[in-house]
């Protein structure tokens, strides 16, 4: 032990390994790149990791719906080994086509097996496929990803409107802390598109699961961990922090913290 | 085996966001009495399973339980009082059905195993309508003639999909007694587009062999030298006479476009126009390529599959030059119909622009985003010559090892194709697209058309980059225009290859040996394997579930022999194959076009041409675009399309780090305006370069290291006035690239753009130069944009205006060409340039914009409303020539080279002197006031508007 270590799993379709391994690594992980066949052939595999990425992407072309297709294989072949992985103490993160995945899987918001019960992600309000900044407002102290402040990142996706199965579902996001994020302006204010940019229900952008270790949320912080990558980077201070590698560095500052031996951490 | 039905509809209490589309399209059409379109999304499964099984297949995998319900079996019409339609969308057998084959790969990790599965897409129309009217409905909105059938109520089945094997049946077309006559007669019913030299030059060599060809033979010559492959009109010998001038040239792009990169000789280019992309230096150990192609016959049939596979081919290119590059962004230019015109205005045969418009741009972004390479620059231009036949420029950079630049392919190595499978689309593309489009184009070419699956292709880049890191091939090529007939052909030019076509893993059955040879199915590449390696090659492609299939072998005897089952089918000389296309001798003409410059009456205030300029088409906000497109994907984003305070204002080029450890970046920008070459082809072509070259050097790109790509897309070149413009835009991409110092890398034409119509008349595009540049930028934290910064700077005008509003945006709004084209100064423009990227490199420059469409005025009001702050100009300081008097000449007029500079007060000295001894001028400043105010020469305010009302103007057009 010593060393955090992150696996970012790839598949048909996925795209955005690359950048979020590189932002893992940004972070102190040591991060593999892996193919899901690689996981279904050797279920032992995800045992050397503390941090699983789902990583965005059009997984098998979202084909039926987003994420659809890569959720039915995780069910399928990987649902013991990755809740032995959750039940070890250790991280999940699924950005965009990944939370699309975890949803889909019934990883999120979790709670009654691997079953895909009471909430979805579907099509954008406006019809159409959107690639532009949000900001969010953090929603819970529970999750280990995030912290208190507000935070500027991009969304680019399709199919990211939250959508519960009746009223009692969301009381029941909302009141047992599942909620992550919220779409906000500037100010912190909820508000219609583009403030919250495809119609999600409450302005959700984010869920967690009862543990706190499984975040999913529809942007990318993976985008926006060189200041060069805010959309007006050049009108702002030379010194601004990005915000996006705040939630890699918080995954991997509580993997030191809670699953590394501390003499070697 | 039992045929399972699954229909997925939404839950009713929730948006329907496909029928709501669709109704906001009928009632465009004007068919009012629609009131409501349900969609549902329909599975047809050849299974057999049993219903529990099936209940679970609907209810875990095909629709979503929150927002979806399912119906197994055919559902009928609603109840209730409306009258219901039902209209079933199905792809016509052997189209590929990419969600089939997710759906199948599914239910095979539910534990079940499909013999088939189908999808297609139902529509219920409640309300009133005709017959005519369900037929107008279903064609125009619903289903594409070309890929879609449409099954119309709720008794009829879908055509099966069943195909005949296919059993060898070897056919030869006889040549060699044929007259000029029959030889014609052949070319024309064999869809050869070969013309009568052509055919006797390959009626000679059959006689010559002392036997007739083979379908296969003719078809493989015929693709090989088509036009679209082979270039030959810009190869060819031209006779030009311009002004009584004659001008003579052996081979028109050599002695034009690839001379001045000849000429130039940079060290820096490392492969130009012989590889599948250009290929320069990006760093010591990285190259960067960059290619633009076209695919505008295919998105005039199926704009939607055209544009798709337009993007997905020119991908192809980056990952087939050298031993393979790693694209990292996507370019796209495109040219419509103007969106608003009305139905009975559109020609029989054409699509309505609107359509052209909305499929071409989710073509482009469904397969760019699923491949998952940021799609960073583009641009779209508007003019009723374009609608029938609608131009779509896609573009790929791609990054890679400087040391596998080249390929090493040799006899011996297998021939192994990887990526999708081969099926019946896209036969005769390249011969296709390389003739004149007519109102039956519909329905005779409908097999030319190419279906994308960007899956396939992106799964099969994944392996490649690790198979090319392995060091498991010698060579790579795409399959593009002429499928595996073109890629085996070239790389095994130089020395032979043998190809066992039953080998090639197919779609489906029923493929002849020549429609295996020359499908254009997409996401198919060739590598070249030495024997050894053909074990780890097929582990690393079944990896990932990607399919790697041997079909034959490079020899050494430079001949192409085709094999079907055993028998021979083709024995060509590779010679004759790739050398034997006749040399053209062909006339061109040029004459100075008679043309005078509009009065129009000067006027107080320009705000309302401002204003209109603002909204109309081509300078209009193409957000609604942009925002489609990931432009963000693989985290290199630094300046994006859509930059400025409130991230919406029009950047001039972007700029991508292509390594994340690299502060180094790669700049790209477009230029071009068709509107100039109403008036002169060749001053069109130098202010494409100049453009593309100026939005490259407001973002800080360097000017020493521009390398240009020139796309032509022409009208018919056998009529020599037509040839004379390329001709004439040729000479202009010499001089360009000379006086910048800016070799061309890489270039393609489309010609034959032009369109007969039912009654004859013919409609042309105009001449249509795409200038594409990319230069380096040695650190990415200089990257300047356009939006302005800060209050209290100053404005200057680098560059002179000149009284030239000759094909200007504001002439043409008020329904003038004029004659005064803008005129490039080639020797000041590059020390404008350098001096320029100088001042920017050391931060002496805090906003730049370049003027380009809509002149300064339109420049201005941009920069300002990007960033949210005021202006106060006075067209006194503006440097300009002496005839350049008028108001608004100097407010619109689109002279080149000139940029509009923001400097903070503390950096005046420095760029002041930087610029010394060139046409510059402050023109003013930036104010906190939201207005942006321009006064005139006089001292009064001819343009005063705030600056959300410009804003408003500009964004409002493509609010849709």
């Amino acid at each position: 032990m010593g060393q955090v270590r992150a696996i970012v799993l790839r598949a048909a379709g996925i795209n955005t390994d690359l950048e979020t391994q590189y932002a893992l690594e940004l972070a102190g992980a040591k991060t593999d790149r892996v193919h899901i066949n690689r996981l279904i052939e050797d279920k032992t595999l995800l045992d050397q990791y503390h941090i699983a990425i789902f990583p965005g992407g059009f997984s098998y072309g979202d084909d039926v719906a987003a994420g659809k297709i890569m959720a039915n294989q995780v069910v399928h072949h990987l649902a013991e080994p990755v809740r032995k992985f959750i039940d070890d103490g250790k991280l999940v993160l699924g950005i965009c086509n990944g939370f699309q995945v975890l949803v889909k899987a019934g990883i999120l918001p979790g709670g009654n097996g691997f079953r895909q019960e009471a909430v979805t992600i579907t099509n954008n309000d406006s019809g159409r496929y959107e690639d532009r900044w949000v900001y969010l407002e953090p929603q819970t102290d529970r999750c280990v990803f995030i912290e208190s402040r507000r935070i500027c990142v991009p969304i680019a996706h399709g199919e990211g409107k939250i959508v519960t199965k009746d009223d009692a579902a969301l009381q029941k996001l909302k009141s047992e802390g599942h909620v992550a994020f919220k779409y906000v302006d500037a100010d912190g204010n909820e508000g219609p598109f583009p403030v919250n940019p495809n119609g999600s229900i409450e302005s959700i952008a984010g869920l967690t699961d009862k543990t706190g270790r499984v975040l999913g949320l529809m942007p990318h912080p993976e985008r926006y961990i060189r200041r060069t990558q805010h959309p007006h980077w050049s009108r702002l201070a030379e010194d601004l922090a990005p915000d996006g590698i705040t939630i890699f560095n918080n995954a991997v500052k509580y993997v030191r913290e809670n699953l590394l031996s501390p003499c070697t951490a | 085996m039992r045929q399972w039905r699954f229909e997925v509809f939404n839950r009713p209490n929730l948006p329907d966001v496909q029928g709501e589309s669709v109704l906001a399209d009928i009632h465009e059409l004007g068919i009012t009495s629609v009131q409501v379109v349900q969609s549902a999304r329909v599975f047809l499964i050849e299974a057999d399973f049993d219903q529990a099984f099936a209940d679970r297949v609907a209810r875990e995998l095909l629709a979503d339980p929150i927002c979806e319900q399912y119906h197994i079996g055919r559902s009928g019409p609603p109840a209730g009082l409306a009258k219901a339609t039902l209209i079933e969308v199905h792809l016509k057998s052997g189209v590929t059905d990419p969600v089939a084959e997710s759906v199948m790969a599914a239910i095979k990790d539910m534990g079940a195993t499909p013999a088939g599965v189908r999808t297609a897409r139902k529509y219920i129309l409640l309300g009133e309508i005709k017959s005519s009217q369900i037929e107008t409905i279903a064609r125009k909105i619903l289903a594409n003639d070309v890929i879609e059938d449409v099954v119309l109520g709720d008794q009829a089945e879908p055509p099966s999909p069943h195909l005949k094997p296919y059993e060898l049946n070897l056919v030869h077309w006889p040549i060699r007694d044929l007259d000029d006559a029959g030889l014609a007669a052949l070319s024309k019913e064999r869809d050869l587009f070969l013309n009568l030299v052509e055919m006797k030059t390959i009626q000679e060599y059959f006689r010559r062999l002392d036997r007739e060809p083979t379908d296969i033979e003719l078809e493989s010559i015929a693709q090989t030298w088509s036009e679209h492959c082979v270039h030959k009109t810009l190869k060819s010998q031209v006779d030009m006479t311009h002004e009584g001038e004659q001008i003579h040239f052996d081979n028109l792009l050599k002695e034009t476009v690839f001379k001045a990169t000849k000429q130039l000789d940079k060290p820096w280019c490392i492969s130009v126009f012989s590889d599948n992309a250009g290929v320069v230096e990006f760093d010591e150990q990285s190259a960067v390529c960059f290619k633009v192609e076209t695919h505008n016959h295919p998105s005039a049939l199926d704009p939607y599959g055209g544009a798709a596979t337009g993007i997905g081919g020119v991908i192809r290119d980056p990952m087939g030059t050298g031993m393979g590059a790693r694209p990292i962004a996507n370019t796209d230019i495109f040219c419509f119909g103007r969106p608003d015109k009305k139905l009975d205005e559109v020609p029989k045969g054409v699509l309505h622009p609107r359509r052209v418009m909305r499929g071409v741009v989710s073509g482009v972004r469904d397969y760019g985003n699923r491949m998952g390479i940021p799609t960073v620059n583009g641009a779209i231009y508007f003019d009723d010559r374009y609608m029938a036949n609608p131009l779509v420029y896609c573009g790929n950079v791609g990054v890679m090892d400087k040391t596998k630049a080249f390929k090493h392919q040799h006899s011996g190595d297998l021939i192994v194709v990887v990526g999708g499978r081969t099926g019946r689309d896209g036969i005769h593309g390249a011969t296709f697209s390389s003739g004149q489009m007519t109102h039956e184009h519909e329905t005779i070419f409908s097999h030319a058309v190419q279906i994308g699956n960007a899956i396939t292709e992106k799964k099969t880049l994944d392996v490649l980059l690790q198979a090319n890191e392995a060091g498991l091939y010698e060579a790579i090529t795409d399959c593009g225009a002429g499928g595996l007939s073109s890629a085996v052909g070239e790389m095994g030019e130089k020395f032979g290859a043998e190809v066992d076509l039953e080998k090639v893993p197919l779609k489906y059955t029923g493929l002849s040996y020549t429609e295996i040879w020359i499908s254009e199915a997409q996401e198919r590449m060739v590598i070249a394997v030495k024997p050894e390696k053909l074990e780890a090659v097929q582990k690393i492609f079944a990896s990932e579930n990607v399919e790697a299939t041997v079909i034959g072998r490079f020899t050494d005897d430079k001949k192409l022999h085709l094999r079907y089952n055993g028998q021979q089918v083709a024995e060509l000389d590779m010679e004759f194959l790739h050398d034997g296309v006749p040399k053209y001798s062909r006339q061109a003409s040029w004459k100075n076009l008679k043309l005078s410059e509009p009065r129009l009456a000067e006027k107080d205030n320009y705000n309302d041409d401002l204003l209109r300029l603002l909204s109309s088409y081509n300078i209009t906000s193409k957000e609604w675009v942009i925002r489609q497109y990931d432009h963000e994907v693989q985290g290199g984003s630094v300046v994006k399309p859509l930059v400025g305070a409130t991230n919406d204002g029009p950047s001039d080029a972007a700029v991508v780090q292509p390594k994340f450890t690299s502060t180094r970046g790669v700049a790209i920008s477009c230029g071009m305006n068709p509107l100039y070459g109403d008036i002169d082809p060749y001053w069109m072509a130098l202010a494409g370069i100049d453009e593309a070259v100026r939005n490259l050097i407001c973002v800080g790109g360097r000017v020493d290291r521009i390398a240009l790509l020139d796309n032509f897309c022409w009208a018919r070149c056998t009529d020599p006035e037509v040839l004379g413009s390329l001709v004439r835009a040729s000479q202009a991409c010499y001089d360009g690239a000379i006086a910048y110092q800016a070799p061309f890398i890489s270039g393609k034409d489309s010609l034959n753009n032009e369109f007969v119509c039912e009654d004859g008349s013919l409609i042309r595009i105009p001449p249509t130069l795409l200038i594409s540049a990319m230069s380096l930028v040695d650190n990415i934290d200089k990257c300047v944009t356009m939006d302005l910064k800060q209050a209290g700077n100053l404005l200057f005008v680098v560059g002179r205006t000149n009284n030239e509003l000759g094909g200007s945006h504001y002439y043409k709004e008020n329904g003038h060409t004029g004659a005064n084209v803008p005129k490039l100064d080639l020797k000041l423009a590059p020390q404008i340039a350098g001096r320029m990227a100088s001042a920017i490199a050391d931060g002496l420059v805090a906003g730049c914009h370049d003027c380009s469409e809509g002149g300064l005025a339109v420049a201005l009001a941009e920069m300002a409303f990007a960033g949210g702050l005021g202006v106060e100009a006075g067209l006194r300081g503006l440097p300009k020539s002496k005839d350049c008097s008028r108001t608004d000449a100097q407010l619109f007029s689109e002279s080149n080279s000139r940029y509009i500079v923001e400097v903070t007060p503390e950096n005046f000295d420095a760029f002041a002197k930087r610029m010394l001894n060139l046409p510059f001028g402050q023109i003013g400043t930036v104010t906190e006031t939201p207005r942006l105010v321009i006064k005139d020469e006089d001292g009064r305010s001819v343009v005063d508007a705030e600056i959300d009302v410009l804003k408003q103007a500009w964004q409002k057009t493509f609010d849709w």
